[in-house]
């Protein structure tokens, strides 16, 4: 689905230039979900960020579905329509209703009629318990449900894949649960996914694969049951035995 | 010899119907604020768009010449005095127009418009990145996302200083007699020309104006007031 080669990206800070990402090579195949862990600061928000070309990588190449997308000339509307991306701090419109936050997109963009993205919006609230939210804004809403309709207004667009930028990160605990379930939703019906979390053991659960990114690389990537529990690489062993 | 007041206010205002002259220009002096004010919101957020805009990316040769275009425009009007500008107007650029009214609607419409950019561009600024981060990331173009999520939000934001540039140009206007048109101003200083009195006619234009910007402040006020308890819900 989607490949990424010789990634780099270095950032212009006021102590001079920041070199985040040095140079990655990865993959996400057709249908799999990968889990993105690492310190902070190391790059994993900016990796992730750079595959929908929201961080214009400083050199590398990306191909998401055949399509070299960092060429030049290339339509980079059309290619973000494609992927959905939910942020940390859930970035609904406040100024449009939860039914307009999700059928602003789709009916802009000529994917489908005010009608059927007004049905589309209806059928996945319902699936995400919050039909009845569809005419409120989003300051009446909790940061729970605020996510869950970030996912779902990701998903209005029915897009290829799906990146997930700490969804979970700035939420209360008790409505982080809530949140998961609806990811594990998306999973199981076969979405791409790139996740960076801290949520271990939803990684555990979820992921096919996780990538460790710290200092700017891919220091080791595999299973979950292998990175988790049989870590090789140091600085992994040391990230793990903080947080675990 | 005393001052009689009550001869002088004769004598200054219902003498010949002079207070037809604070009168009509009054409705000039409204007239004239609105319209600039339309003109200046107008001028202000297109040329803020373009400035913001082309700062954050947007290429090709057409925003380059706007950009140029409008930089060119605020620095002159921001760099040049109002009345200069009033009098290039009134003489030159629109000597060929006969209503005085509406060279000063154009001229005062075109100054306002060079500041409340500068209000504008501050105002789509400040809304959140991530806005924009997610309408880009929906696959809406820099000009949709602009235009359906930033610019809304701006405007909300903006609202009371656009009110403020209301009450502003509503003193501001009154240098339009400076070439001759009827305004509040210039009719009360007719009427101390005509009758050499100068204590009711400038006195009275001058409460005039105060009521009007105390009363428009006071419902600004009560403005704020009612978005501050509806986002404090």
């Amino acid at each position: 689905m989607i490949e990424v080669k010789g990634l780099k990206k270095t950032f212009d800070t006021l102590n001079g230039p920041l070199e985040v990402l040095k140079g990655i090579d990865a993959e996400i195949k057709d249908g799999e979900k990968v889990a993105i862990i690492g310190p902070s600061g190391s790059g994993k928000s900016t990796f992730l960020r750079c595959l929908n070309l929201l961080e214009e990588p400083t050199a590398g190449t990306i191909i998401f579905d055949g399509q070299d997308i960092t060429a030049k000339g290339v339509d980079i509307d059309a290619v973000r329509s494609q992927m959905g991306m939910v942020f940390q701090h859930f970035n609904l419109f406040p100024h449009l209703s939860v039914r307009e936050n999700i059928t602003l997109a789709p009916v802009m963009l000529k994917k489908m009629t005010q009608q059927q993205a007004d049905e589309k919006a209806h059928e996945l609230l319902k699936r995400v318990g919050l039909e009845e939210k569809i005419d409120s804004y989003p300051k009446q809403l909790s940061g729970g449900q605020q996510q869950r309709i970030a996912i779902v207004r990701s998903l209005a667009m029915n897009p290829k894949m799906m990146l997930f930028d700490e969804p979970t990160s700035a939420l209360d605990p008790e409505m982080i649960g809530e949140v998961l379930d609806v990811m594990k939703e998306v999973a199981d019906e076969g979405m791409t996914m790139a996740v960076v979390t801290h949520e271990m053991a939803f990684a555990r659960e979820v992921a096919d694969r996780v990538f460790f990114i710290a200092e700017g690389n891919i220091l080791e990537q595999g299973r979950p049951e292998d990175i988790f529990d049989h870590p090789k690489n140091e600085r992994l062993q040391e990230f793990l035995s903080k947080i675990l | 010899m005393g001052y009689n007041l009550a001869e002088h206010l004769y004598d200054d205002f219902i003498e010949k119907d002079r207070y037809m002259y604070i009168i009509s220009g009054l409705g000039n002096t409204v007239l004239i604020t609105i319209f600039a004010l339309i003109i200046g919101v107008l001028l202000g957020v297109i040329t803020a768009m373009i400035r913001v805009m082309y700062k954050q990316g947007s290429k090709g040769p057409v925003m380059a010449v706007l950009n140029v275009i409008a930089g060119i425009y605020l620095t002159i009007i921001r760099g040049t005095p109002t009345v200069v500008q009033l009098l290039i107007s009134y003489f030159i650029i629109l000597q060929n127009v006969d209503n005085g009214v509406i060279i000063a609607i154009i001229a005062f419409g075109v100054n306002s418009g060079a500041y409340v950019s500068e209000v504008f561009r501050s105002g789509i600024q400040s809304v959140d990145i991530g806005q924009t981060e997610a309408g880009r990331s929906l696959g809406l173009s820099r000009s949709q996302t602009m235009r359906k999520i930033i610019l809304p939000q701006a405007i909300r934001n903006v609202a009371p200083a656009i009110f403020n540039e209301f009450i502003t140009l509503l003193k501001e206007t009154s240098v339009a007699g400076y070439v001759g048109i009827q305004d509040l101003t210039k009719g009360g200083d007719i009427i101390r020309s005509i009758t050499l009195d100068p204590y009711p006619p400038l006195l009275l234009v001058a409460a005039i104006y105060l009521v009007m910007v105390v009363g428009m402040t006071q419902i600004l006020h009560v403005f704020e007031q009612r978005i501050a308890r509806k986002e404090a819900r």
